[in-house]
């Protein structure tokens, strides 16, 4: 062999300065290789945007409601025929009674106000108004028995093809087949607009409110079953943080190093990666199946994500505990203490910000999880009452916000597609301030040893 | 509400029992100092109060509801049973019945005493129900009545004998307790071992969870192969169930749709994930990766219910445009495997990318300083030494991903469609195994029939499928760290 | 080749390969080489010795631009390879990197084969044209690397599977294998014991025939051993720099004198 290869007299092809082709190529490859990475991140960024533009700009319009106000005459001769304005007697007109006095209200509103209209009967301006407006206006009549004769504004909802109008939702195109409404009730519509009795505002009882049925977009809101997911997260909240950290405590500080510590392990990983609805089938055959809870109650949601939630926080509440140095623990055994009274008194208050914050993030991925809820029963359609109590919120069925945004997701009238984009801003938002308390959590404790 | 009562009767012995104990040792501190903390005397009665009875109380409330059945049950006999029904819909009456005569004595409709003597050859019981506002399907027997009743008096009997048993168990337990409180008596170490015995219960929670999956799968998996094939579940490439009966419930068409959806998901996920890591890990300045690596994250915090909700209204739509009917004519509808499997692909790149920066990351520096200092360019550092090293870990995320992939339910539910086909198109609608779960499982389900006990096959083979990746993948990036450490 | 004769090259006749001139080194604020120059010559091996701490490392990684792969390191002053200099915007550190090769303290095989290790630098530079190129490239270096008999046998097994001494013969290998003009060292033999020690001391002697060595060691009997000459840094100054004789007989700065009596350090 000879050293050719090796001598180092052999003059280098290039300097630094230039570079030769096969450097050139090299340089260019690299380039596009960062490139695709940073493509790869542009992706995600662009995903990112595309998805938040889209749940905003499809669910801003959810907060604003399109209203009408109304005068109606609360005919005496109509509600209250014996004069007694009794109460009892008042709640046995049902609200066909009130639906043409609230017609009659809008005609008479219309002809005041000069507008012209092709439509001869208060009837046939019904397309413009909530079907929940009668409910509305009885409800303030029972309430109010002495207002029984005076002519009383009402704030009413509009049909939700109205507000589809306003939202630019629905056109004249679009409604050619629609029995519900015809070009004319536009015209009305465009007309009272400009009069000012019709216009949009913001709605707070979609934040508020319960569900409402399929023909009722408009008064349809996330309220009761916001109530039932926050009955659910106590339940998680109060059963997972004591268990979590109770088995945290355990497997770091005290598990001899058996089969069984073994065993609890591979028990906590696995159930960390096992699929959400299988918790949802566990859910049903356990708790309801077998125990017999109520169906569709918080209760049994809220057992459900417990155990979802359990593995999420024992890995970070391990991890907390993991980051309390062994020095603190050492020195509180060395003054005496009994390891119980170590863990107690000074490991456990060190490691709380991340057990705290751990529990939030298990919290909030508790809050927005739907597919269990579904096997549970705790679907959309079953919110429409507000829980009377504590303990009924508790047992009796309700929904949850993203099986509320589910169910609106599966209705066919569109108008329900925005509520779903609204309800998702409200779900997020909620998940926001969760993640925003865990990150100021975890800023203001960060410890470094 | 007796259980309530119950609970709060115990709570007070307890804390009873605490202040007992904590003036007793200090009463009796004359007798030199005692061997714990006043108050470790105090939790001692109180553990002793609360523990046994609670464990009993949550013993018999789930345990007297099957032997009152079992009773009820043996009481009725087979005559009582008319044809074409079962025992099992005769004692869901019962039940009702029970329910209904429970409603209406609280509402006070009936007194306590009419309940138990109502008899139906002189009321109509089930007008009388209504009433109380519990609706009966049908007539009431004399038989069902009379099981309805007799499971009224046996519940009563078993709530008062409960009742009973836990207060003298809180009671000897308050007893126990405060006899034991002496000076010499080691409160503390009593109590430790208490504190650590529930500490283990609390961790053995996982494994009951785990056994709890296990049972309620098999279990109802079982019931469902006994009144429909394995052999037709596992062999047959149709899926058509209806309610009436006549049902074909093979599994294949069901895999096909969650696997292809998943490998559309992980072509998407995983290129774009890894290169997000590699750049990130590689070559972005900590000022980028400070707030590139935050919002990427912040796919993965947003709730699958979202991405399902994009699917059915953003991206279905927009493929529909392109490669619908007015566009290239391949796609019917919004809902297909393109559009659930891009979106899921979305979902998965923060996860790819957040595993896949770990594993990165773990390579340790001296292999890159070592390709570096031959002269090598970052890129080929990163292809032929970087990745190489970091491949197992990196399959290992891969699996994991799909997993979850396999695993995902709302995406599917919303954004695959419900048509359950064998077709190779990847803008047919298809459907997968947690989509129907959803569907066999949710509405007025009959839990009896094998409609709506397939979910549970289902659900065993996605157990058992996320399982085995997981177990394996796991076992994988374990292997990788070790090597590393 | 192999029984050529120590130290037979006359240094003074060596010309400069590398040239550093009032080259400071930060992390972030610490400030860990100052104002250091220094001439480093041709064909010939120059130890930089020190305390711990003291900023070996951290210049010798200046030498071959290893510290742009440290985010919060900044190097002023002028570094020049053959009156280039190396820290000029247009010039490529990869090109560099393959002038200017480079042993770490830690051996740092690549999880592949011992042969794939080898042939990663030649096949990134493109250096053989065909398989038997690289085949023979690939057993020249390991054969420089005094590692070939013990590895000729498993080519294919992984490089990580050798015991430590191996390993950082292996690394040694690579190194070479790209012909790099300079190679630098970063005490290359404190993870080996004493005949794999005396093996690379030896090794290091053959490559001063045609490369440029800078050797960091924290072994006094090393330097003196391979060197011709040596570098004395400490907290982050070049105390003193000169003929390695000189240094360990005669040393001129006080600090020197301590640090080799062992008082400092
Ligand atoms: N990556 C880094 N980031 C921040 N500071 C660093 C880094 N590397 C080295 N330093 C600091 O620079 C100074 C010089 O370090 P260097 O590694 O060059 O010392 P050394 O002489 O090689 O020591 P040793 O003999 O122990 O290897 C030290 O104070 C060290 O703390
Ligand atoms: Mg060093």
């Amino acid at each position: 062999m000879t050293d050719a290869t090796f001598s180092g007299d052999a003059p280098k092809a290039s300097g630094l300065l230039e570079a030769d082709a096969r450097t050139r190529r090299r340089n260019a490859s690299e380039r596009r290789f960062r490139m695709y990475g940073l493509a790869a991140i542009g992706a995600g960024m662009f995903f990112l945007v595309v998805l938040l533009t889209a749940i905003v700009s499809n669910g801003i319009g959810a907060f604003q409601q399109t209203f009408i106000e109304v005068p109606v005459y609360l005919d005496p001769a109509k509600l209250d025929k014996n004069g007694g304005r009794d109460p009892a007697q008042l709640a046995k007109v049902s609200t066909f009674g009130y639906t043409p006095l609230i017609q009659t209200g809008l005609y008479q509103q219309v002809r005041d106000a000069g507008i012209e209209t092709g439509y001869e009967d208060a009837r046939d301006m019904k397309a413009l108004i909530s079907a929940s407006a009668a409910a509305q206006v009885r409800d303030f009549a029972i309430a109010n028995p002495d207002r029984i004769g005076d002519t009383v504004t009402f704030r009413i909802l509009a049909s939700s093809r109205v507000d589809g109008y306003l939202k630019g939702r629905v056109s004249r195109d679009s409604i050619a087949q629609d029995k519900n409404i015809d070009a004319g009730h536009l015209e009305l519509v465009d007309a009272l607009r400009e009069d000012g009795a019709l216009r949009k505002r913001f709605n707070w009882d979609f934040i508020l409110g319960a569900d409402a049925s399929e023909s009722r977009a408009e008064q349809a809101g996330l309220g009761v079953s916001m109530l039932g997911s926050l009955f659910m997260m106590l339940v998680v909240l109060f059963l997972a943080l004591p268990i979590g950290v109770a088995t945290s405590i355990y497997l770091e500080e005290f598990a001899p190093t058996n089969w069984m510590t073994d065993f609890i392990e591979v028990n906590i990983s696995n159930l960390a990666a096992v699929p959400s609805i299988v918790f949802g089938i566990l859910g049903l055959a356990v708790f309801i199946q077998f125990i017999h809870l109520p169906q569709s109650a918080p209760i049994v949601g809220g057992l459900t994500l417990t155990l979802m939630t359990l593995p999420t926080i024992v890995i970070s509440t391990r991890a907390a505990l993991k980051a309390v140095p062994p020095s603190i623990r050492d020195a509180a055994l060395g003054v005496g203490a009994s390891k119980m009274q170590s863990v107690f008194h000074h490991v456990l208050p060190l490691a709380m910000p991340g057990i705290l914050t751990g529990t939030i993030i298990g919290l909030a991925q508790a809050l927005g999880e739907t597919a269990p809820l579904l096997l549970i029963g705790m679907v959309g359609y079953i919110a429409t009452n507000y829980p009377d109590g504590v303990i009924s919120g508790f047992l009796s069925p309700n929904s949850a916000m993203p099986a509320q945004i589910y169910e609106w997701a599966k209705r066919a009238d569109p108008a329900y597609y925005e509520r779903a984009w609204g309800g998702i801003i409200v779900l997020l938002v909620f998940l926001l301030i969760m993640n925003v308390i865990a990150v100021i959590l975890r800023r203001k404790f960060e410890r470094r040893w | 509400m007796p259980v309530t009562w119950l609970v709060f009767i115990v709570l007070a012995l307890a804390l009873a029992g605490f202040v007992a104990g904590r003036v007793r040792i200090d009463s009796a501190a004359g007798a030199g100092r005692p061997h714990s903390l006043p108050n470790y005397y105090g939790w001692n009665i109180a553990i002793k109060v609360m523990v046994p009875a609670f464990l009993v109380l949550i013993c018999w409330l789930i345990v007297q509801p099957f032997v009152v059945n079992g009773a009820v049950t043996a009481r009725l006999g087979d005559n009582a049973v008319p044809d074409g029904s079962t025992i099992g819909l005769v004692m869901s009456d019962v039940r009702r019945v029970a329910e209904g005569l429970d409603a209406a004595v609280s509402q006070g409709l009936m007194g306590a005493d009419q309940a138990s003597d109502l008899r139906t050859e002189f009321t109509n019981v089930r007008d009388r129900l209504a009433e109380a506002g519990v609706a009966l399907g049908s007539n009431v027997t004399p038989q069902v009545l009379g099981a309805a009743q007799t499971w009224r008096a046996l519940n009563a009997n078993g709530m008062l004998l409960m009742s009973v048993a836990v207060t003298a168990l809180a009671l000897a337990g308050l007893v126990w307790g405060y006899v034991q409180t002496t000076p010499d008596f080691r409160a503390r170490n009593t109590v430790e071992n208490a504190l650590r015995i529930m500490l283990l219960a609390a961790a053995s929670l996982a494994i009951l969870t785990t056994i709890g999956i296990v049972f309620s799968l098999i279990g109802n998996t079982i019931k469902f192969f006994s009144l429909y094939p394995a052999s037709e579940f596992f062999g047959s490439f149709t899926w058509s169930p209806s309610f009436g009966g006549g049902s074909e419930l093979g599994i294949w068409p069901l895999l096909w749709g969650t696997l292809y959806i998943s490998v559309i998901a992980l072509t998407v996920a995983v290129p774009i994930g890894l290169f997000a890591a590699v750049y990130l890990s590689e070559y972005a300045g900590p000022r980028m990766r400070a707030w590139a690596k935050p919002m990427l994250e912040v796919l993965a915090g947003i709730p699958t219910i979202v991405y399902g909700l994009f699917a059915l209204l953003t991206v279905g739509p927009l493929l529909l445009s392109v490669f619908g009917r007015d566009g290239l004519g391949w796609m019917q509808a919004g809902t297909a495997v393109m559009t659930a499997g891009l979106v899921m692909g979305i979902m998965l790149i923060p996860f790819v990318s957040s595993l896949s920066d770990d594993i990165i990351n773990a390579v340790p520096q001296s292999l890159r300083d070592g390709s570096y200092g031959l002269g090598a360019t970052k890129s080929e550092t990163i292809k032929q030494v970087i990745l190489p090293a970091a491949l197992p870990g990196i399959v290992g995320a891969i699996l994991l991903a799909a997993s979850r992939a396999i695993g995902e339910t709302m995406i599917v539910v919303l954004g695959a469609g419900a048509a359950a086909r064998l077709s190779l198109n990847p803008f047919d609608a298809m459907t997968t195994v947690t989509a129907k779960i959803v569907s066999q499982l949710t509405g007025d389900a009959d839990f009896a029939s094998p409609e709506a006990l397939v979910a549970f096959a289902l659900g065993m083979t996605l157990f058992v499928m996320t399982l085995g990746l997981n177990v394996f993948a796991l076992y994988i990036v374990r292997k990788y760290r070790e090597q590393y450490e | 080749m192999y029984d050529a004769p120590l130290r037979k090259t006359d240094v003074e006749a060596q010309t400069t390969k590398i040239a550093a001139r009032d080259v400071q080194v930060y992390y972030g604020d610490t400030h860990a080489i100052k104002d250091v120059s220094v001439d480093l010559l041709d064909k010939t091996v120059t130890s930089f010795i020190g305390p711990s701490g003291c900023g070996k490392s951290t210049f010798l990684r200046c030498l071959n631009r290893m510290n742009d792969t440290i985010d919060i390191c900044r190097v002023e002053g002028l570094i020049s390879l053959d009156g280039q200099d190396i820290y000029e915007k247009r010039v490529d550190p990869v090109q560099l990197r393959a002038k200017v090769g480079m042993v770490f303290q830690k051996p740092n095989p690549f999880p592949k084969s011992i042969y794939d290790n080898v042939a990663y630098g030649p096949k990134i530079h493109g250096m053989a044209r065909n398989k038997a190129e690289l085949d023979e490239i690939v057993e020249k270096a390991l054969r420089r690397g005094a590692i070939w008999d013990e590895v000729k046998d498993r080519l294919d097994a992984p490089g990580t599977g050798l015991s430590g001494g191996q390993q950082q013969r292996l690394c040694i290998a690579r190194a070479v294998a790209t012909e790099p003009e300079v190679l630098l060292m970063d005490e290359p033999c404190s993870a080996l014991d004493p005949i794999a020690t005396a093996q690379v001391e030896e090794l290091i002697d053959e490559l001063r025939e045609q490369y440029s060595v800078v050797i960091v060691t924290h072994s006094m009997q090393q330097a003196a051993r391979v060197s011709q000459k040596t570098a004395f840094f400490h907290l982050g100054n070049l105390v003193e720099y000169g003929e390695t004789s000189q240094i360990f007989t005669n040393p001129t700065d006080p600090r020197t004198e301590s640090y080799i009596t062992g008082r400092i350090g």
